[in-house]
């Protein structure tokens, strides 16, 4: 599904990216790990597009398309999905306008009808379920006076909605009491398939306790240093990275 | 004399008799006296700090074709001609209005008929009054626009005042509102311009407020030529509130200038400013908003904000917050700003698979949405949510709707 | 309230302190204006022909101007042919500047007197002084000592003799003579003020600062000071004023240029104390200033403090000129008044560079019967792409017959701009009255606390011994306005 090679990027003339390779396979969930700083919320923004990164050597293919050539909306179209760590407010904005926006569009990009206001609105009843999402939210502003919970909650309803094949979670667990990560997991775990995959950036174990991924990877100074299966989260839960470091000659 | 008021003046002596003839003995009697003001003035010049950023001379140089076209009312309730007023309108007419202004000068000058809406006390008006002001001819044309709101204590009333206009021709319109709101009474006025290109609007409204006044006016410029609004609020009654509000929508050549004074004349009063633009193109947009707190006018609380987004890197937005005050138990403030579309909201909207342009004309879209969500009334709401819209798209080319373009 | 009135009594009383006079033998001029007195003030500096052109032809100029009106302040009418436009406390001396011999013992008394000892070993430490009385600079300190480094700190008379090509390159190149009618009156008739040149990366050792002091009676005072400050330099300048009571209005029309070339700093200060005029609004100091810094070079910066207590008039606007790409500029000032005192103050950024940022923070006290505006233009041309500006204006009000007023003018012209600006105005609330009140701390320094601590973002910019005293001097410039 999706094949980085070689990626290096920098931000404001930074490297921070130093040579990413990795591979998700469908039906795949990859959880990165690694301290702050290492480059993992780069990595997702550079996936998806974000114009303030630059790419500077280094490939992104994604369902054999060059992914980077592609404008963010287009990715957003082909599937790709980033559940933000910090979702933005934007004032003035319904989630109900914004979300028939997001859809329609992909929608006319498939070349498919758009959505009638009926059905749309019964399409978002139906998702708003799945995160237990209250419906007072979805008569607001995207993300405006929204809690921290409320607004990761409101990213899982968007995936929901947009039914991604490949999604990124950015430290979607930061700042998620245990009940809400419980039931931010279980909306995303409801929502996979055998065709859908997943990238989960996370610094806990906790989170990985619910989606349980099928291979880790750790990220230090831009690079991804290690892979292995489940196991890895579990010993760096009880080790930390440093041994990693150790091993890789860090 | 200055070479270019003379047109106006040469036509005053000649069709002044036929102006005369045409209209009725109060609005004939302030004439003489506005010639005078007009010609010892001369239009501002931008020296003069509340023209500053509209050129006058020019807008009013083409050579016009004067209306003097005497007001059809119809069936209006509460409307009226003001020879066909049902009370005595001397007290009233020129009396808010600036007579040291000489574009308003030249509207008591030239004005044939005045539109009159008349609400007795204590009367509530159930339906809002709909005024439609619709540019049409052959020729290019000036029309100078008159009215006259009286409330009379407790009365209460929402007017809207549209300006349309049909005809592909140079039109400039001259318009003087005088409002009085009596004790109590409760006003909503809304002006909405949908006019094109060639039209060049001046409009200059006198507000006085009575105790516990409460008067709500919203100005929306979604498509027009020049325009110049100027707005004079005096507060003269203790309790008294006033909201100003306006949103402009601008792009290609269009020149929007509004400039505001809110006079607190005595205290205990409220009043608070909101003014959004959108600048694309080429656009010019200008907001100079005046608050002055005089002296004794304590426990007066005003806000005023001016926000304005520009699109493109030749459109040009001046703002002049003004604060003047003479008392000290006051809560006042201020605040402008002028900048551009939110990054992070554009990125995520991307993310999320809109449109860069689609997201672009959504996010104007909400910065407009904060103005229109502070009319009291729904359907005009509505009616402007999807106007707003239609314009951001670029689809409102000639004025929605009105009977006359379809 | 009784108290509170025993208050505004004791206090009202309180005098202006300084406001004596120094009795030297000061040759003065004759009053009025005309070319054969600009020659004369040129030739008595003994200066050089190119000089006394740039004077002729801003002299002319001037001639076809009306002073300006726009400002929102009654103007008393200033009649220019009754003003003495030269006068030199050191001619009972040597005749000449001061700095060339001995200094009149009464003139040590008056600046000593002032807090500003000439004498180097008893300096406020880090501190070079040049004291400028009237039309003359008497004296600057640590000359030598700055000499080292390859700065020059002289006085601008000295300037045009020993560094006559630095002048020439930088005198009128950041405000000109026809930049606005106090400038070409100035341009025409400057007398003394300061010259500093900070050579290629030198970081001036000490604060530079000079003292002007008014002190003969029926003269004007136009004083010229330019600062260039070469690539990598830095320098922190201040400058202080005063001037004794007078019943009579006395002009004081300066020019301030400074020129910041790349990756440079300045921080140019003020305190000023010029007299305000009685408590009837009689007498005090007509200021009219034009300042103004060129950001040339890339990077380089500019700060601007004002402590503006003094002066029945202040009309200025300390402005910035944004060339140099990723310059940054800064205003901050506490402009207070009282009694009749007027002030239109505020600043101007003026944005041409890319990445120009400006800050303005200004903070406006009136009390009394006086008006106190804050006027100030933001603009970014089309060519500062991504300028910021914040602007925050605030305004105090004691007491009911005092005005504040906030005239911010923003134009735009780049759509990558971000401008902000804010404004509130507000009266110190009973609330925090009372509560100082109740712990014990009497109405008189309530009011100080609270105006100090509303004025205290401004102040911490100030070099630190010039902090204290301008905090004494918001205490006293506000006695007597609380009641």
């Amino acid at each position: 599904m999706l094949q980085i090679n070689n990626l290096h990027a920098t931000i404001n003339g930074k490297e921070i990216l130093k040579g990413i390779n990795l591979t998700v396979k469908d039906g795949e969930v990859h959880a990165i790990m690694g301290l702050n700083g290492a480059g993992k919320s780069t990595l997702s923004n550079v996936i998806v597009g974000h114009p303030a990164y630059e790419v500077t050597e280094g490939e992104i293919i994604f369902n054999g398309k060059d992914l980077l050539k592609m404008a963010p909306e287009e990715r957003a179209h082909e599937g790709i999905f980033l559940s933000f760590q910090q979702p933005v407010e934007i004032p003035g904005v319904s989630m109900v306008n914004f979300m028939r926006a997001a859809l329609n569009a992909k929608r006319q990009y498939k070349g498919e009808e758009p959505l009638s206001a009926g059905d749309f609105l019964k399409l978002m009843r139906e998702k708003r379920k799945i995160v237990e999402l209250d419906s007072r939210l979805t008569s607001r502003s995207v993300n405006e006076g929204f809690s921290g919970g409320e607004k990761k909650r409101n990213e899982i309803f968007q995936m929901a909605m947009l039914e991604p094949t490949f999604s990124i979670l950015d430290e979607t667990d930061s700042g998620l009491d245990v009940d809400a990560l419980r039931i931010v997991a279980e909306g995303f775990n409801k929502l996979r398939t055998p065709q859908t995959s997943a990238l989960v950036i996370t610094h806990y174990q906790r989170l990985l306790d619910y989606l349980k991924p099928d291979i880790i990877h750790v990220l230090i100074g831009g690079m991804i240093v290690k892979t292995a299966g489940p196991e890895l989260a579990l010993e760096i839960e009880n080790r930390g990275f440093d041994w990693i470091k150790e091993e890789v000659g860090l | 004399m200055a070479e270019d008021t003379r047109q106006y003046t040469d036509f005053y002596a000649q069709a002044g008799k036929l102006i005369c003839e045409r209209s009725c003995e109060v609005m004939n009697a302030p004439r003489a006296e506005a010639l005078q003001t007009f010609s010892a003035l001369g239009f501002p010049t931008k020296k003069v700090e509340r023209y500053k950023y509209t050129d006058v001379a020019e807008d009013f140089a083409p050579n016009y074709g004067i209306a003097l076209t005497p007001l059809e009312v119809k069936n209006l309730p509460y409307c009226h001609r003001i020879s066909e007023a049902p009370v005595d309108i001397t007290p009233y007419y020129n009396k808010l209005a600036d007579r040291q202004d000489a574009v308003v000068a030249l509207n008591t000058m030239l004005s044939v008929d005045a539109l009159v809406i008349y609400v007795p006390r204590n009367t509530k008006v159930e339906h809002p009054i709909q005024i439609s002001n619709v540019l049409n001819g052959e020729q290019d044309t000036m029309v100078n626009r008159r009215i006259l709101i009286i409330l009379e204590q407790c009365a209460e009333a929402d007017i809207v005042i549209t300006d349309k206009a049909v005809d592909q021709m140079h039109f400039l319109s001259n318009q003087v509102v005088e409002v009085f709101a009596g004790d109590g009474s409760h006003l909503n006025l809304y002006e909405v311009e949908e006019t094109h290109l060639l039209c060049t609007r001046y409009s200059s409204v006198f507000v006085q407020q009575g105790r516990d006044s409460h008067v709500h006016h919203t100005s929306f410029t979604l498509f027009n030529g020049h325009t110049r609004n100027r707005m004079d609020i005096c507060l003269k009654g203790e309790g008294s509130e006033v909201i100003l509000n306006g949103c402009v929508i601008a792009d290609k050549t269009q020149h929007v200038d509004n400039n505001t004074l809110i006079d607190h004349q005595v205290g205990s009063c409220q009043s608070s400013e909101l003014y959004k633009y959108v600048l694309d193109d080429s656009s010019v947009g200008a907001f100079a908003g005046r608050i002055l707190v005089r002296e004794g006018a304590q426990k007066t609380i005003s806000n005023e904000t001016n926000a304005n987004l520009c699109a493109t890197s030749s459109a040009r937005m001046y703002t002049q917050p003004m604060l003047e005050i003479y008392a000290d138990d006051v809560k006042c403030s201020h605040g402008s700003t002028v900048g551009q579309m939110n990054d992070e909201a554009l990125f995520y909207m991307r993310q999320r698979g809109i449109p860069e342009k689609e997201a672009r004309l959504l996010l104007k879209s909400a910065f407009i949405t904060e103005v229109i969500e502070t009319i009291p009334f729904e359907a005009l709401r509505d009616r402007l949510h999807y106007l707003v819209d239609k314009r951001l798209r670029g689809e409102l080319s000639k004025c929605e709707g009105c009977k006359l373009c379809k | 309230m009784e108290e509170k009135n025993e208050f505004v009594r004791e206090v009202a009383e309180k005098k202006y302190q300084y406001g004596f006079t120094t009795d030297v033998q000061t040759e003065v001029i004759d009053k009025g204006l005309s070319e054969d007195v600009v020659r004369l003030i040129s030739q008595k500096k003994g200066e050089p022909d190119w000089l006394l052109e740039f004077r002729l032809k801003a002299f002319r100029y001037w001639q076809t101007l009306e002073a300006p009106t726009w400002g929102h302040l009654k103007m008393p009418e200033i009649d220019y042919q009754d003003i003495s436009y030269y006068a030199n406390p050191t001619a009972g001396n040597s005749g000449n500047s001061g700095n060339s011999g001995e200094i009149d013992p009464e003139l040590m008394k008056t600046f000593d007197k002032l807090g500003i000892p000439l004498e180097e070993r008893l300096a406020l430490s880090g501190t070079a002084v040049d004291a400028v009385m009237d039309s003359v600079s008497v004296k600057t300190t640590f000359r030598e000592k700055l000499k080292e480094k390859g700065i020059i700190f002289c006085s601008i008379s000295e300037a045009v003799k020993e560094h006559p090509e630095l002048v020439r390159e930088y005198l009128g190149s950041v405000v000109p003579y026809r930049d606005n009618f106090f400038a070409a009156l100035n341009s025409a008739v400057f007398s003394d003020g300061s010259f500093v040149y900070i050579p290629k990366g030198v970081r001036c050792p000490m604060e530079l600062s000079t003292y002007f002091r008014i002190n003969a009676r029926g003269t004007g005072q136009f004083e010229r000071t330019l600062i260039v400050c070469d690539d990598d330099a830095y320098v922190s300048y201040l400058e202080g004023c005063t001037a004794p009571m007078r019943d009579e209005n006395q002009l004081h029309a300066a020019i301030v240029e400074i020129v910041v070339k790349e990756n440079a700093e300045v921080k140019y200060s003020t305190v000023q104390n010029w007299y305000p005029g009685d408590a009837e609004g009689k007498g005090g100091v007509l200021n009219l200033v034009t300042k103004r810094g060129h950001l040339r070079g890339r990077n380089s910066r500019l700060s601007w403090t004002q402590v503006e207590t003094g002066s029945a008039i202040t009309w200025k606007y300390p402005s910035c000129v944004l060339s140099g790409e990723g310059s940054q500029a800064e205003f901050y000032s506490v402009a207070v008044t009282n009694n009749y005192q007027q002030a239109d103050t505020g600043t101007k950024m003026i944005h041409i560079g890319k990445n120009t940022k400006s800050t303005i923070i200004s903070k406006g006290i009136s009390a009394g019967k006086s008006q106190n505006a804050y006027r100030g233009l933001v603009k970014v041309a089309k060519t500062a792409d991504n300028a910021r500006n914040y602007s925050s204006c605030d305004s105090l009000l004691l007491g009911s017959k005092c005005g504040a007023h906030t005239f911010p003018y923003m134009d735009v012209h780049n759509n990558t701009a971000v401008v902000e600006h804010e404004a509130t105005t507000s009266k110190i609330s009973e609330d925090q009255l009372f509560y100082c009140n109740q712990r014990g701390i009497n109405t008189e320094e309530a009011v100080s606390l609270i105006v100090n601590g509303y004025a205290k973002e401004v102040i911490n910019k100030l070099p630190m011994e010039f902090a204290v005293e301008a905090q004494k001097l918001l205490g006293v410039s506000l006695e007597g306005s609380v009641g």
